[in-house]
Parts: C-alpha cells; structure tokens; sequence
C-alpha cells in the first residue's frame, strides 16, 4: 500500500480493484496480515489503562450517548418498541442531565413504532433489514427489506453480509450486495455492514472484510449480530479501528465502527473508547462514527453514572428495565 | 496525545512501601553497616527525591560476606534438593504476596513505569524463582552429569535496569544448585535487593546463604577478585564485562557474562504491519530502551519503508510520558542522570552524523532524569548510532532489500544478543533465525522473556545462559568419580 496525497484518486483507484473475484482477492489478501497473539497482546494491554474521576465521568457519558439501544427479539411487540424508545431519549427518568443514545435498534417491521417514540429527540432508528440474522435470502428479499425500513423512517440500515459466499471466497457477490443496499439506502439513511466475526472466523478475514465493506461504501462496520457465540471482542475491534484508520489515510473517506454483542459492562464499554482513542484516535470519539450495539449495557452505564454523582450504589432497582 | 478524552491521573499508592531512612548490608542473615562506615544515598529518578541512605560495602565488607557464604555453603549444599525447594518456593510465594508492594519500590527507586514493574518484572520474578525451585531436586536429570554438585560460592553483581529480575536471575538457579551468594546489587537501585533479603529471613533461609552488598564498582571488582569466590555472575556493560573477564582469567573461576547489545528487528515486507509497530515499540521503549536485548537497530524492507514509519511515527505519538507511578504511564524516567548525559551525548553524534532524529511532541517532566522516544533515520551501518549500545529509548532505523541483506547487517555488530523477525511466512522465519548470530530471535514479538526459555549472547554481548535448564549449568561442576571440581 501506498499513501497517496490525493484523496478523490486514491478513492478512485481503489474501485478498479473490484473488477473480478481474482483482483479484489489479490488486493483484500495483499493486505497486512494479522498475527493474532500481537492483536490480543495489544488489546489486553489497552484495556489496563487506569480511566478514574473526570475520565470516568466523561466515558461514562460518551458511551451512553453511543449506545444503539437494541430489541431483536421475535416476541417485539409495538408496547415494547415505545417503551426502548423512551429510555433511548431519557435513559435515566431521575437525572435529565443524561444525554440520549444514539439510536434505537428494531427490525423493520417495527421502524414506524420506533420511529414515532422518539420523534422530537435526537435518537435516530436503526433497523435491521437483509434478512437479519442469517441473511439468507434472494438478494431481492434483501433489497425489499432495506427499502422496507428506509420507507418507514429509518435513519440506519444494518445490514449482514452474506457469510457464505466471503469464505467461498465470492468476494465480488459480497461486494455488490453491500453496493446494491448502499443504493437502497438512498441518502437518508446511513448503511452499517455487519460482518459477523464470530463466523469468519479468522483476524485476517476480518480485516479483509473491513476493507470489502468500505470499498462497497459502508458508513459503519460492524463486529456482529448478537446472535453468535463469540460477538463483539476487543481484538477484533481493535482490528476494524485499525482498518478504518488506514482507510481515511488511504482514501479520505472516514467510516464508523460498531462493536456489538456482549459488552455488557461499563469497565468493558470504557476498555472499547480507549481502543478507540488510541488507535484510530480522538476524531472517533463521538456517536457519528463509533457506536455500542448492546441492551444490557446501558443499565450498567446508569448505573456507574449514578455512583459517580452520588458516591453510592443504587442497584438495578433504580434504573428502567427497558 | 488525545484532548478530547484526557484520562486522569492514576497514582498508585505509596502507602503499599514503607521505605525505611536507612538500610544496611545483608551479611549473614543481619542487616549491619559497612565496615568503615560509608553510607550512599538512592534517589527517585523520577523527582530525584532521596529515598533512603544505604550503608556502602568496600572490600572488608566483601571479605565478612564471603566467609559467611563460605561457612552456610556447607549445610546448603548438603541439604536434599527437594529441602532447598522449599525455601525457593516459600520465597517464589512471599514475592508474590508482596509483589504490589515490590512493584511500586521498583518503580520508584528504578524510574520505570508501573504497568512494566507489575505486569512484567514482578510476575517473572516469582516466575523464575518457582521455575528453579522445580529444578532442585531434579539436577541429575538436568544433562549435567548424573551426580552435578554445586561450585561453592557465588558471587554476582547485577545492574540497574531490572533490579529485581536480574536478582531473581541470578539468585534462583544458584540456590537450586546448591550454591552461595554474594549479590552486590547497582548503587542506583539497591532497594529491591535489600528488600528481597527482608524476604529471605521471612522464608527462614538459613543465615548466609545470601547476603546482599549494595555499593560501587569497587565493591563489584572486590567481589570479583576475592580468591574464595568460585563462580562469577555478572550483567552489565561490556567494558565492565571485559574488566571481570581479565580478572577472572587464570583463576579455576566460573564465569558467565551477559553484556550489551544492538538488537536487530528485521520488517519483511509481508509483516504483520500493525503488530509489528507495536513490536517495534515493545523492542525499543520497553523500560526506556534501557534493556540490553532492546531492538535498537530496525531493519526494514525498503519497500514497505514509508508505510511503517508513518506508522511507527503515529503510534509514538500516543505514547505516554510522566509520572512512572501513574498507571497510564508508557514511558517513565531514565534512570540516573549519569545515564541521561551518555544517552544526550550519543545522540547529539548521531545527529552531527547526519542521521535525522525525529521525536513526538511530548512534555517532559521539570524534575527528574528525562528522555523523549527517538528516531533516526536515514542510518547507515556506518554510523555510530547504528553500533554503539544507546541504552536509552533511541531507535535506529536502517533499510534493506533482500533477506541476505538484512541477515548480513543484522550480523554485522560487535554484539549478539537479541534479533526480531517480522514477517507472514514462516519458511522465512525459520530460514532467517537459523542465519541469525543472537542468542535470542523472536518472531513475530519482541522482548518476550521466561523463566523455561535460555538468554544470553554471543560476541561483546557475552557468554554463558541463563534461564531454562541451561541457566544450571552456570551453577554446577559436573560430576566424576572422585567428585572432583
């Protein structure tokens, strides 16, 4: 790789590596590799930075305000959509000091609910659409489902990645469905590319993974559905915050992360901000470009908060289960 | 260094130490002053606040602390190996008990930062203490003979930059083996070892089994020199190392020396890049680059030149500089101001050289002994930057463009210690190691250290090994019929 000082030709560039599945493998596996005890080493020595006082309180509020607050259940229901919708604008009813999430996360057929429960505030819809989780659906039933949700108000697409066909190594088949939603997303709604690391198994698919997505024009990668076994993991956030930095520097173009599943605490939440400050640095560091995909986790966030400003515990009796 | 999210400081307490106004010389199980009285004071590199006053040992004092080693070397080494065990293992558990309150010690009397004390000097240390405490009772299985007896007495003078490690280094293989010791620990940092001799008469070792002699170099080459001395251990700098070495030639001594370096890491084009900065980084600012296996000298593929130093320059950036207490803190003091003008004034030659020196914004601390991470490029073999043992966190970058290219000026130093390897393929590992003349390569990482693994040099960087089954060897005569030594 270079660093090309041209932005717009470098970008440019880049697209002639999609022409076929040969020359986009020979570019996704002409990427650095990752020698995976090195990535894990440098994860766990992150996550013992001491953040204490002021830090504290300053991630604390950053993490809120980055939280996607998600139900993906089959059992949703319109009263419970309303009610994650509520806490999304004021997730602590007793101090309105807290800022809002960032979004609110539903499946498509929800959108309009959601929409409706958090009209007038900042937090934006994010849906699930692409036949979340599996993605296993004709590409048309995809495209319907993103138009679905974009039609009904949604601000955010997240989208799976067809999993299968990445490890066949149909790199270009991965790549034109992301385009494709991209292009059904139309300009309102930004489009988050879930690779669901936990099945492709390897860092250096990953990694190559990260690259495909941006290539395709994702606003947002993302680490996973939630509905695997291994989701979220500081390492392969790590790796995706170091992808999406070689990204800008490459192409100018900047691309958000979105870890999600199983991070459920706020000492874990704050071991994620500081991957993010240290490697893809401070201009991530906020809800545009880096979000938490997690339900439990916010409770826990209310939680600290309200030690911090009162010196004691409260217990989970004096947060909103939903 | 980020304004957006500034994290606050995070002391550690140094209410887990409790430094006493003054220490003596460990002689036979007591704490006593120095025969003529002499006394140095050890500072904090950090705040150059005196921490404590230490009693000096001159040459009398080597002299009591040998005849003690002498008269406990009868009943240690008759003692069973799996008796001695104990000891070490009591010792192995009591660091560890204690080893918050060992971390912070070192770090204020060392300079370093506290994630390297606690996350890496004190868990090595019980680690090779546990590690030879195995050993004891298992020598004649260790491929020394079938009956290895211990040389006598020990004595070992150890340096400054891993105070406690190099004790444990030094102490554990030797008490395994059934030996004696006299240790004189660096006279910028005795506090660990004295600390550590608090620990050997809560473990109950018997008296004079180790006795620790803080003082100068005098003391040092007293130790070397005495006739009753029968091995000598020694780490530190290769013109001490060849001091020794003459004073010990013609002798029926022992000797192992562990002396500089200039490692080499070497940055294939295919590397793993992102973890290879980070290597990188490890390699050279690990304890402030102070370490003797530091990987002062990286050797990168031209084509892949711009990408990683771009690389390597964002990421310094983001280290952090300051309070070595504070657990956030990457990068702490230097240890001594000694040592501050020898690192100014090799660099300051580098740059008269023509090398372009290249640092982070970074503040530097108003007190203590302080060094901003450095970089030269556009090195050659020819400068004295790319030879001589900086010391300090300077990093040398040097380009190749074939793999016999970097094997050739990996090889060509004076040195020998340590190498890096960084790339994706494994055939060019395994071929690239084998041509490498260091005593440790690591691939794919960098100063990584344990107790089951053997260090140790070739060349100006010494001979003999520590660690692993061949750190007994140092300790033992092999065996013969007549038990001769």
């Amino acid at each position: 790789m270079t660093m090309p000082t041209n932005a717009t030709n470098a970008a440019h560039a880049l697209t002639d590596v999609t022409a076929s599945d040969s020359t986009l493998r020979r570019f996704l596996h002409g990427l650095p590799g990752v020698d995976a005890v090195g990535l894990e080493g440098r994860a766990a020595s992150l996550g013992t930075r001491s953040i204490k006082t002021t830090a504290k309180a300053y991630a604390i509020d950053l993490a809120i305000s980055m939280v996607d607050l998600t139900t993906l259940e089959g059992a949703d229901t319109p009263g419970k959509v309303r009610a994650l919708g509520a806490k999304a604008v004021h997730p602590d009813p007793t101090d309105r000091t807290t800022p809002a999430t960032a979004a609110v996360c539903v499946y498509p057929d929800m959108v309009a609910t959601a929409k409706e429960a958090v009209a007038g505030s900042s937090v934006k819809v994010a849906s699930v659409a692409t036949a979340f989780p599996a993605g296993r659906a004709a590409l048309a039933v995809k495209l319907a489902d993103v138009r679905d949700a974009v039609a009904a108000g949604a601000d955010e697409i997240d989208m799976v990645i067809d999993r299968g066909a990445f490890l066949a190594g149909k790199y270009v088949k991965v790549y034109d469905e992301i385009v494709a939603v991209k292009e059904a997303c139309g300009t309102s709604a930004r489009l988050k590319v879930i690779f669901e690391t936990g099945e492709l198994s390897t860092y250096d698919n990953i990694r190559r993974a990260s690259w495909l997505g941006m290539l395709a024009g994702a606003d947002f990668i993302k680490t996973s559905t939630g509905k695997v076994a291994v989701n979220a993991t500081p390492a392969n956030t790590l790796l995706m915050l170091e992808a999406v930095r070689d990204y800008r520097a490459q192409t100018g173009i900047q691309v958000g992360v979105k870890p999600a599943g199983g991070i459920r605490t706020t000492k874990d939440a704050i071991k994620f901000l500081v991957l993010v400050n240290e490697t893809a640095g401070e201009d991530w560091l906020d809800n545009h470009w880096f979000r938490f995909g997690a339900s439990s986790l916010l409770n826990d966030l209310l939680m600290q908060r309200q030690k911090l400003a009162t010196g004691r515990y409260s217990g989970p009796d004096y947060v909103t289960v939903d | 260094m980020a304004s957006v999210f500034a994290y606050a400081p995070a002391p550690e307490s140094r209410g887990v130490v409790d430094i006493a106004p003054s220490y003596g010389l460990f002689i036979d199980g007591e704490f006593v002053e120095a025969a003529d009285g002499k006394v140095f004071k050890t500072v904090s590199p950090s705040t150059e606040e005196v921490l404590s006053e230490v009693a000096q040992a001159g040459e009398a004092d080597v002299e009591r602390a040998v005849k003690a080693a002498r008269k406990a070397f009868e009943k240690w080494s008759a003692l069973p190996g799996s008796e001695r065990a104990k000891y070490l293992f009591r010792i192995a558990r009591i660091i560890q008990e204690r080893s918050r309150e060992l971390a912070v010690l070192e770090t204020l009397d060392n300079g370093k930062p506290i994630k390297e004390t606690r996350d890496a000097d004190l868990p090595l240390v019980a680690a090779h203490f546990f590690y030879y405490a195995g050993w004891a009772d298992k020598l004649e299985h260790a491929g020394f003979g079938s009956n290895p007896k211990p040389l006598g007495v020990a004595g070992q003078v150890i340096p400054w930059n891993f105070p406690l490690l190099m004790l444990a280094w030094k102490i554990a293989p030797a008490l395994a083996t059934g030996n004696t010791v006299v240790l004189k620990p660096a006279e910028t940092t005795p506090l660990s070892a004295l600390f550590f001799a608090d620990i050997c008469r809560q473990a109950g070792l018997p008296k004079g089994v180790v006795n620790i002699l803080p003082g100068y170099g005098d003391a040092g080459a007293a130790l070397v020199a005495h006739p009753d001395v029968n091995k000598v251990a020694f780490t530190g700098s290769t013109a001490v190392g060849k001091e020794i070495a003459r004073t010990v030639a013609g002798t029926r001594k022992k000797l192992t020396l562990e002396l500089g370096g200039k490692g080499a890491n070497i940055v294939f084009d295919d590397a793993p890049i992102d973890q290879a900065v980070e290597g990188i980084v490890n390699g050279i600012f690990f304890n402030q680059g102070q370490v003797c296996c530091a990987g002062s000298r990286l050797l990168v593929q031209e084509s892949i030149q711009d990408e990683l130093l771009d690389s390597l320059k964002r990421r310094l950036s983001t280290l952090r500089l300051g309070d070595p207490l504070d657990k956030n803190t990457d990068i702490g003091a230097i240890n001594s101001e000694e040592q501050l003008s020898r690192i100014t004034t090799l660099v300051e030659q580098g740059e008269a050289e023509g090398a372009e020196r290249w640092s982070p914004a970074c503040e530097i601390p108003t007190s203590g002994y302080w060094f901003a991470p450095t970089l030269f490029t556009n090195v050659t073999q020819a400068h004295r930057i790319a030879r001589d043992e900086v010391f300090g966190p300077v990093l040398s970058v040097l380009t190749f463009r074939t793999p016999d290219e970097a094997v050739a000026k990996a090889n060509n130093t004076p040195y020998g210690l340590s190498a890096g390897i960084w790339t994706e393929k494994g055939s060019r590992i395994l071929a690239v190691a084998g041509k490498l003349r260091a005593g440790v390569v690591w691939s794919n990482t960098f100063n990584k250290f344990d107790p089951t693994s053997p260090f140790g040099g070739y060349k100006e960087s010494g001979f003999g090994r520590e660690g692993a089954r061949h750190g007994l060897e140092a300790y033992l005569a092999p065996s013969s019929p007549e038990g001769e030594r």
